[in-house]
């Protein structure tokens, strides 16, 4: 042990653990100076002519600028939904609507590299990933959705489901054409007809889909995409010719959402925040267990709602765990969203980086033991070196609270019934993790957590066929597999 | 309305019948010619955890007939009692929860049984409660064939609606059904029993548990089967029943912060607006149920049972 840790003590990771630099080229990434808005199957300016800017996280430069859509522009897109849902999308045989869902699955399949570039520079994430997970991940969407057009009255046994109309979906910036996929593939599949609104800060590339989808000639106004801040999407959650709101955000908006459908008749499914419980006993594979603490909040910057925020490690392998985990941290790079060699990218905004610097800042003034890796950071742009905090209690504000960064409560326990009851003490219930060469104790405590989505000597995995949703105040409904198709229908 | 007479049958009808002379006049059944007894009459209370209390805030009302006779006084529940039932609830739930499905289908047997047993009792309420006594005969029926109809789905919901995922990565993916957790039910207002076993039964077979509020203008049903379920095997807090005012307690049936979903049966506008707006404070699921028939069979489905469950997916790696 001394003879490793001196090892240790001699390897500077800053300056040993280095890597030629191996970029992505953006240079086949088409992006256009200025985008409109995406209704009834053309681009058109916005009613009032006003666009804003994206920018690169991670050299703070201008991509492009996108229209800023208004209540009229909404209004006008909800029109042409309505329209295409009456006249074409619910008269449409359902296999041929299906066949309109597999064309987009295979051309975006097609022109993957293209959006995982795009993905990462309007957004920040890591090439590998969005090159490895969401456009994969996206396609792979659609084309499981796709089937499904013609088969539904099998998923609802003793019901004949029939569409709602048109759908409103609001969607976050960590995943941006993820999101639209998830959004969109189940609501088109179940017959309905979409207005969309992307993030803010990372409109590209569901502009890019817009472009795709006219191109796959899916009937005008069956999906119309408009960008826009807050305001965009108050006016598609309150339009009132919409029949469905599908949000995925913050809980304080989705509660906001919620209360702002109560007297409407619009049915609506949340996906919302996440403070997720990453459980390791001393029966695990610890070297698998630290991947999967990496892998669970580091994964996408922490920009992830199910991310696994909260580690609880029993008492007996603290000193291992969090030997093996800082380790680990050391050897994570942080730069360039196109490099190939990149681990975390750049946060997704400043205003976000700035959130997280303030929890940066109340964890340690609250008490907590703060550790951050020596990794370099370029000087532009938004970047954030992955930090643990030891040594938490249950009471402190980056326990309770979401932070949506690359920042890691850590805690301890010493029995199986602690575990869980720590786990399950938040308002939250997206996801939770359990790490045990043990298979009863899996069950075990897989069961008694208050949560959506468990992975069990895994995480942060995600699959078209699972369905994906919180408990409690992570939200309402379900999303992806069998269970996705049903916001979208009415049970006869 | 059945007339009023004392015979040696001692049936369940004409017993409850004459609770009403309480509220009424002694003198009305002087002209009866057996040697006078005095009736030993029922205090209609509320159940929390298994227990009868009384409202804690003392408060009651006086409810009558349609000619305008008393027929009981009724506890009038407050806030504090629903926080009462839902800590009952709460505490209830998680070995409620654990319970197998085999045993929780036998507790629901074990309810109908009970209703069986007591049936006479439930006509005679809802005759007195206004119903016609065929109806009331249907009704009572119905409600026990309804808890029959959840008792068998116990364990057979989950396979209906639960799924092995076919993900593309090497891993097993399930997806299962598991209770909301604590529900409240605002019960229907026009029927006494069958609407609040139609709601209660599919709440708690889905292994949640519950708070119920009985009907304002109907309540006696609801006090009758809390004595059913206090002596069916049914853990103490699963089922709890409030008596008392929509107009008092709506708000807080749809606004605790401890409650995960909130079941509002009725048409009021302003009332499901009060339940939706409350129910966002936590993301409550709040189910409105719009119905007037709850004698048809599409009064009940297993897709009842799905309102107040969440679906839970988990994943483990397939390797060595």
């Amino acid at each position: 042990m001394t003879v490793k840790a001196e090892a240790r003590a001699r390897l500077n990771f800053s300056t040993d653990w280095t890597y030629a630099p191996a970029p992505e080229s953006a240079s086949h990434a088409q992006i256009k100076p200025r985008y409109d808005l995406f209704i009834n199957g053309k681009f058109v300016a916005p009613a009032k002519g006003e666009y804003f800017d994206t920018i690169n996280p991670s050299n703070e430069k201008k991509l492009a600028e996108v229209g800023q859509g208004t209540g009229e522009d909404v209004d006008k897109a909800v029109r042409a939904a309505r329209s295409a849902y009456d006249k074409v999308w619910s008269k449409m045989p359902a296999k041929e609507r299906g066949k309109y869902i597999y064309r987009i699955a295979r051309m975006l399949q097609e022109r993957a590299r293209e959006f995982a570039v795009i993905e990462s520079m309007d957004g920040g994430k890591a090439i590998r990933e969005s090159r490895d997970v969401d456009v994969p991940l996206a396609a792979a969407h659609f084309f499981y959705y796709a089937g499904w057009a013609d088969k539904l009255e099998y998923a609802f046994p003793g019901k004949q489901p029939t569409a709602l109309g048109v759908a409103g979906q609001i969607i976050p910036w960590n995943f941006p054409l993820l999101m639209a996929a998830w959004k969109l593939a189940p609501a088109l599949a179940t017959g309905n007809t979409v207005v969309l609104k992307p993030a803010e800060t990372t409109p590209l590339t569901a502009l890019k889909l817009a472009e795709l989808i006219q191109e796959a000639e899916l009937p005008p106004g069956v999906v119309n995409i408009l960008t826009g801040a807050g305001e965009t999407g108050a006016a598609i959650v309150n339009h009132p010719d919409i029949d469905k709101i599908a949000f995925t955000g913050s809980t304080e908006v989705g509660k906001i959402i919620q209360k702002s459908l109560a007297s409407s008749r619009k049915k609506f499914t949340l996906e919302l925040g996440g403070k997720a419980a990453n459980i390791i006993f001393d029966d695990a594979p610890i070297d698998q267990a630290v991947e999967g603490i990496i892998n669970g909040i580091f994964f996408n910057q922490g920009h992830v709602c199910c991310a696994g925020s909260r580690l609880f490690v029993q008492e007996s392998c603290y000193d291992e765990v969090v030997r093996k985990l800082k380790d680990r941290m050391e050897t994570l790079i942080v730069g360039d969203p196109l490099d190939k060699n990149t681990d975390i990218g750049a946060i997704n905004s400043k205003m976000q980086l700035e959130k997280i610097h303030e929890y940066l800042k109340i964890g340690a003034d609250d008490g907590a033991e703060q550790w951050c890796t020596s990794c370099n950071v370029p000087e532009k742009g938004y970047f954030c070196r992955p930090t643990l905090f030891l040594n938490c209690s249950q009471s402190h504000r980056i326990v309770q609270e979401e932070i949506f960064g690359p920042v890691l409560a850590v805690q301890t326990f010493r029995t199986v019934e602690e575990a869980i009851e720590k786990a399950n003490n938040t308002p939250y219930g997206l996801s939770g993790g359990v790490w045990t060469d043990k298979g009863s104790k899996i069950f075990k405590v897989t069961s008694k957590l208050r949560a959506g989505v468990i992975w069990a000597n895994t995480y942060n995995k995600f699959d078209p066929t699972s369905p994906f949703g919180g408990y409690k105040e992570s939200g309402v409904g379900r999303e992806g597999g069998l269970h996705g198709l049903l916001p979208y229908l009415n049970l006869n | 309305m059945a007339q009023r007479k004392r015979n040696g049958k001692g049936n369940g009808h004409t017993q409850t019948m004459e609770r009403r002379t309480r509220m009424t006049s002694q003198a009305e059944s002087e002209h009866v010619d057996q040697p006078q007894r005095l009736r030993v009459l029922k205090t209609y209370k509320i159940y929390i955890g298994g227990k009868f209390p009384r409202t804690e805030s003392g408060r009651y009302y006086l409810l009558k007939n349609s000619s305008g006779e008393g027929l009981a006084n009724v506890c009038l529940s407050s806030r504090k009692d629903f926080r009462e039932a839902v800590v009952a609830a709460r505490s209830a739930q998680s070995k409620w929860a654990g319970a197998s499905a085999y045993n929780r289908g036998q507790v629901l047997y074990r309810i109908a049984e009970m209703l069986e047993g007591r049936s006479q009792q439930f006509v005679s309420e809802l005759i007195e409660q206004g119903a016609d006594p065929s109806q009331a005969q249907n009704e009572v029926t119905l409600s026990i064939d309804r808890v029959l109809y959840y008792a068998g789905w116990s364990d057979k919901y989950q396979q209906v609606f639960s799924s092995v995922n076919p993900v593309a990565s090497s891993h097993f993916n399930f997806s299962i059904l598991e209770p909301t957790g604590v529900v409240s039910i605002i019960a229907p207002e026009d029927t006494g029993l069958l609407g609040l076993i139609s709601t209660i039964a599919p709440t708690i077979v889905g292994r949640n548990t519950c708070i119920a509020l009985a009907s304002e203008s109907k309540p006696l049903s609801a006090v009758t089967l809390a004595e059913v379920l206090a002596t069916s095997d049914l853990p103490g807090g699963v089922v709890n029943l409030l008596t008392g005012t929509r107009k008092e307690l709506v708000e807080h049936f749809a606004n605790h912060m401890d409650v995960n979903a909130c079941v509002y049966c009725g048409n009021d506008a302003k009332e499901i607006e009060t339940v939706r707006t409350k129910a966002s404070l936590n993301v409550k699921r709040a189910i409105v149920i719009d119905r007037k028939n709850w004698t048809d069979t599409s009064a009940q489905s297993p897709y009842f049972i799905l309102d107040t469950q969440e679906v839970k997916t988990t994943w483990h790696p397939v390797g060595i």
